[in-house]
């Protein structure tokens, strides 16, 4: 359980590391929080060349609210989110995901756009990012790139960054106070990742859905979105059997992954539930 | 005041909390690293090993020296297996060790162990043990045609008679997935070479040291006397760290041959896959009642998977014959059939882990009594009354003797504490909210603190089962005892000094308990079958008897009164009934310094007992209130109650402790835990995340009541307690679940009965009704 030997390197500022991240000629991996990445090297699955550990740029280190988004440095660490720093639903819907994710000493460390970059289909922040359509802001020597949700996730642990870019932030929508939020997630023990999960954000105008935003994690091998079941609640004041209807949708428009934990019959009964009881939790709001 | 009896804290605990305890990894700093290149492949003919220039690597090649490992058992229809130390031309399971690399630096070793390839010819393994069994299965032993290495079979002359009497038979098929005892600490093995003597002390995690030490000389072809084995603060064992392996014996030899210092300390992905696992069985019973709902015949095949090598010293009789000759348990029957077999395949060997068949044997009885219940329309506990045994001395249908025990009180006792009646009434109602509520029981017995009378029944050629206590008092009144049990975690140095201190009138804070060294212990067999208390316990109060009579006489002298005439108390001997006294302190110094006083006895303080009785056997009834929530198959455990019986509690706290700890195991057993092979032999379930041991937050609180028998069995008169909590919990959690899912009708029949096998039967079930 010792990693390969690997180059370390500790940039001062974004410049520094992605001029590290070319000359590794792909095989660099950037180091921020380090809880997947470095368990990962300890069972040698993951054997990087050059660790570019980006902890000591401070100026990826900020987290705050600017012109209609909230933008997250790669520095900010999961429990920042703990409480709200900001005002509005989209404080109060991190602060309810991040219960979620792991344990106390992993959500000290590990960060916020960490997650992202490693993009496991568990991941509760990568399910926030596509259920919000956030934007990924990439760095590298040719400058910097912004990448929508809906072209970033592309499979397990694989996204749309190049070898040579560096994930510097990630900007989420800020909500107005018509918005309510609600999160659901099956897993066998309290911090482990998910088997499924559903995050909602529903936009309520006169008692009545205006907009709805449905995304389910864990269960393909990105998080997906479920726009049969958001297009069904547009209009609906979303009673009971609005719930359960736009449940039913949700779980049979997914492809679910099959595994030993939980079979593919077994993550589309668990979707139903946890897209009907995020519903619940939205609308109890 | 009694010491016994007494809820003290453990004497170890202030060291091991603050981190300040010696554990063999602690020790090892600074030896060369050994990493073994273990089997990717189930099973295999190896064509050959290639080893990076001039890297340090041991093959089968290069240790001919060193015997294989083969366990005995007599009769049994037992197949003996000869393991070896690195795998020689074949490889018989996923993390059978075929080279050793030796290096600097734990990295550097597995930076070489990466480079030694491995051409290795696939042949198709035996994994499942039901296939196994198949007539064309792959052949894991030539030796072993069917791959049965132990079989043995039983049936009563009057079975057929009565069998053919049955009102109702109720048939259970019951199957328990593999299990990974998990202690917190990984095995290990650091030896050391010592140039002065010629002599090797090997550091090393185990349960027994002497018998350790014992197959490691044997094999190595070795003098006892030049091998010290060392257990240092072991951090949990749980019948993984009994069985000798070949790591430990590589260890001895490298030492031996570089004259060195060596260490292997097995990693987590290791100790998953290559380490020992248990309760791989499948058991289909069936039980015959008359129209009293009496018990009366009981028909049983039970098959237990017991991997590619028996285990050295019990062997793999173990988990079979157990469940053999312990499937009836708590309940009268006179007409027993059963037919049992220990079943090797091409995977990593098992070895006993605590509760060893019980939790089992427990689940299939107990699923047969809900069954039946049901069938004659009885609650559970009516059930269990018509069938309990209530009358003691018992000799059961396999030869066993139960001494006196609380087998109904337990199950009543519950049944009232947890109010069954009301809660069936709350039941009901939640179940008209859409919520499923369910209560299990589930009552076992467990032959604990037995000796050479009973394992030699067992046909083992190693018979465990005396212990035996040296016992010294130093001139300063301190009293040293040196045990040949080994205790890893358990608390048993309080516990045997509260025995000690009540025999010699003072505080156990004078007490030294010496265990885990096989230079400063006596011949004993470690700390195994919730034996110690009861054994060590038993020859500590002998010795410190022996020592007391000695104290007594001199004592007599010194206050000129009949030694049968003194007490010895809160640090003090006095004449009964007389004024004057004098300090234990001051016994031990003339003791020591003026001996020609006493004449008879010699001079000092010292005294040695053994202990070996035939067992007893403890009970408890354990039950749960569960809530399945029917979406995701999810079970909450609301309540847990257990309600034990070991005799008298010489130390409540550390009883409680033994109960939870058990307990939290019993659960991983019930609803998480599962080592997972797939149909090529290899591990899928290679890491914490995919084995999946509960964490605090599934744990719920554990109930605890205590009933006393007081038993002749133990002349302490405390029965074990160190399984106990294990075995009970997959009847209970189980038997609660599928009260919960009456109303599917669903029964569950296998554990760990995951969320998605729950959610499973549910939908199967639902299907089935529409």
């Amino acid at each position: 359980m010792k990693a390969p030997q690997f180059a370390y390197r500790a940039p001062r500022s974004i410049k520094e590391a992605v001029t590290a991240l070319a000359e590794s000629e792909g095989m660099g991996k950037i180091l921020a929080g380090g809880q997947s990445l470095v368990p990962t090297m300890n069972f040698r699955l993951a054997r990087p060349d050059m660790l570019i550990d980006i902890n000591r740029i401070s100026e990826l280190d900020f987290a705050r609210p600017e012109n209609g988004k909230l933008r997250i440095g790669a520095l900010t660490r999961h429990a920042a989110f703990e409480r709200p720093f900001f005002e509005g639903p989209l404080a109060r819907l991190l602060a309810d995901v991040v219960q979620h994710i792991a344990h106390v000493p992993i959500r000290t460390r590990g960060t916020f756009t960490g997650s992202l970059a490693h993009a496991d289909p568990a991941s509760e922040w990568c399910l926030v990012a596509c259920t919000l359509d956030a934007e990924m802001v990439a760095h590298s020597l040719e400058g910097e790139r912004i990448i929508p949700a809906a072209e970033y996730f592309v499979t397990t642990l694989t996204t749309a960054l190049t070898e040579n870019e560096l994930l510097v932030e990630a900007r989420l929508p800020l909500l107005d106070d018509s918005w309510k939020h609600g999160f659901c997630e099956f897993n066998r023990r309290a911090g482990d990742f998910a088997l499924s999960m559903s995050l909602v954000a529903l936009k309520i105008e006169n008692g009545r859905i205006a907009e709805a935003r449905i995304g389910i994690g864990g269960v393909e091998d990105k998080p997906v979105r479920a726009p049969d079941a958001e297009a069904y609640l547009i209009g609906k004041t979303g009673e009971a059997a609005d719930r359960v209807e736009a449940a039913r949708l949700a779980s049979e428009g997914i492809q679910p992954m099959d595994d030993m934990h939980a079979p593919a019959d077994y993550r589309r009964d668990l979707t139903r539930a946890m897209v009907r009881r995020a519903l619940e939790r939205a609308l109890a709001r | 005041m009694k010491w016994v009896g007494q809820p003290i804290p453990r004497l170890r605990d202030p060291v091991l909390l603050k981190g300040k305890g010696r554990f063999t990894a602690d020790i090892a700093v600074g030896a060369m690293a050994i990493r073994f290149v273990r089997s990717p492949v189930a099973r295999g003919t190896i064509c050959g090993i290639e080893i990076p220039e001039g890297a340090v690597v041991f093959t089968a090649a290069d240790i001919t020296d060193i015997k294989p490992l083969r366990p005995i058992l007599h009769g049994r229809n037992y197949v003996p297996t000869d393991q070896p130390i690195l795998a020689n031309k074949r490889v018989t399971y996923v993390g059978e060790p075929v080279a050793a690399v030796i290096a600097a630096t734990q990295s550097e070793a597995e930076d070489i162990a990466e480079q030694v390839m491995l051409d290795i010819d696939v042949l198709d393994p035996a994994i499942d043990v039901d296939e196994a069994l198949k007539p064309d299965a792959p052949r894991v032993h030539d030796q072993a045609p069917g791959n049965v290495l132990v079989e043995t079979s039983l049936k009563t002359p009057g079975f057929d008679a009565v069998w053919a009497k049955a009102a109702q038979v109720v048939e259970v098929d019951i199957r328990s997935r593999r299990q990974n005892a998990m202690p917190m600490e990984t095995r290990n093995a650091h030896a050391v070479f010592d140039h002065s003597t010629g002599r090797v002390t090997l550091y090393t995690s185990v349960q027994n040291p002497h018998p350790i030490r014992t197959g490691i000389a044997d094999v190595l072809g070795m003098p006892e006397t030049d091998l010290r084995v060392v257990a240092p603060d072991v951090g949990g064992g749980f019948g993984q760290k009994m069985a000798l392996v070949p790591e430990y014996v590589f260890a001895v030899w490298v030492a031996r041959k570089l004259e060195a210092s060596v260490a292997w300390i097995e990693d987590r992905n290791e100790n998953l896959i290559a380490s020992f696992h248990s309760r791989d069985q499948h058991h289909t019973v069936k039980a015959a009642f008359d129209e009293n709902a009496k018990l009366i015949a009981l028909e049983a095949d039970l098959r237990c998977n017991v991997g590619a090598y028996s285990n050295y010293p019990i062997t793999c009789g173990v988990e079979p014959l157990m469940a053999m000759s312990e499937l009836p348990g708590p309940y009268d029957l006179r007409e027993y059939s059963v037919r049992t077999r220990g079943v090797t395949t091409n995977t990593c060997p098992m070895a006993p882990y605590r509760g060893v068949s019980r939790p089992v044997l427990t689940l299939s009885m107990e699923r047969i009594m809900n069954l039946a219940a049901d069938r004659f329309g009885l609650d559970p506990v009516e059930m269990r009354r018509r069938n309990l045994i209530t009358e003691f001395p018992y000799k059961t249908v396999t030869g066993s003797l139960y001494d006196a025990g609380t087998y109904w009180e337990s199950l009543e006792r519950s049944a009232e504490v947890l109010d069954l009646k009301g809660f069936r009434e709350r039941q009901k109602k939640a179940r008209e909210e859409g919520r499923y509520l369910g209560i299990g029981f589930s009552v076992f017995n467990e032959r604990s603190g037995y000796g050479t009378p009973t394992f030699a029944a067992r046909g083992m050629e190693i018979t465990p089962g005396y212990e035996t206590v040296e016992m010294a008092m130093d001139p300063s009144g301190y009293v040293i005892a040196r045990i040949g049990a080994s205790p890893h975690g358990q608390g048993l140095e309080t516990g045997l000094s509260q025995i000690i201190a009540d025999e010699l009138g003072i505080e156990p804070s004078r007490i030294r308990i010496i265990s885990g060294d096989t230079d400063a212990t006596p011949y004993g067999w470690g700390t195994f079958a919730s034996r110690s208390l009861v054994l060590a316990g038993g020859a500590s109060k002998l010795a410190a008897e022996q020592m007391r009579e000695r104290l007594n006489k001199i004592a007599g002298h010194l206050l000129q009164a009949p030694p049968e005439e003194i007490e010895l108390a809160g640090g003090v001997a006095r004449r009964r009934g007389h004024e004057g006294s004098v300090e234990i302190t001051a016994l031990a110094r003339a003791a020591h310094h003026q001996s020609q006083l006493f004449g008879g006895g010699g001079p000092g303080l010292t005294t040695i007992a053994t202990y070996d009785p035939a067992g007893t056997f403890s009970n408890a009834c354990h039950s749960a209130i569960v809530e399945v929530d029917i979406e995701t198959g999810h079970v909450k455990i609301e309540r847990f109650l257990v309600v034990e019986d070991a005799g008298i509690l010489i130390n409540p706290m550390i009883v409680d402790g033994q109960i939870h700890g058990g307990v939290v195991q019993g659960i991983a057993n019930a609803l998480f835990e599962e080592i997972i092979y797939d149909e090529t032999g290899n591990i899928l379930t290679g890491s914490l995340m995919d084995f999946i041991p509960p964490t605090m937050s599934e744990v719920p609180t554990i109930e605890i009541e205590h009933l006393e028998t007081l038993t002749d069995a133990s002349i302490t008169k405390a029965k074990g307690i160190g399984e106990g909590g294990t075995i009970g919990p997959p009847a209970a959690i189980i038997n609660a679940i599928s009260d919960a899912l009456k109303p599917f009708g669903v029964e569950i029949f296998e554990i760990p009965a995951t969320p998605p096998r729950i959610r499973q039967l549910i939908r199967e079930a639902a299907k089935e009704k529409s």
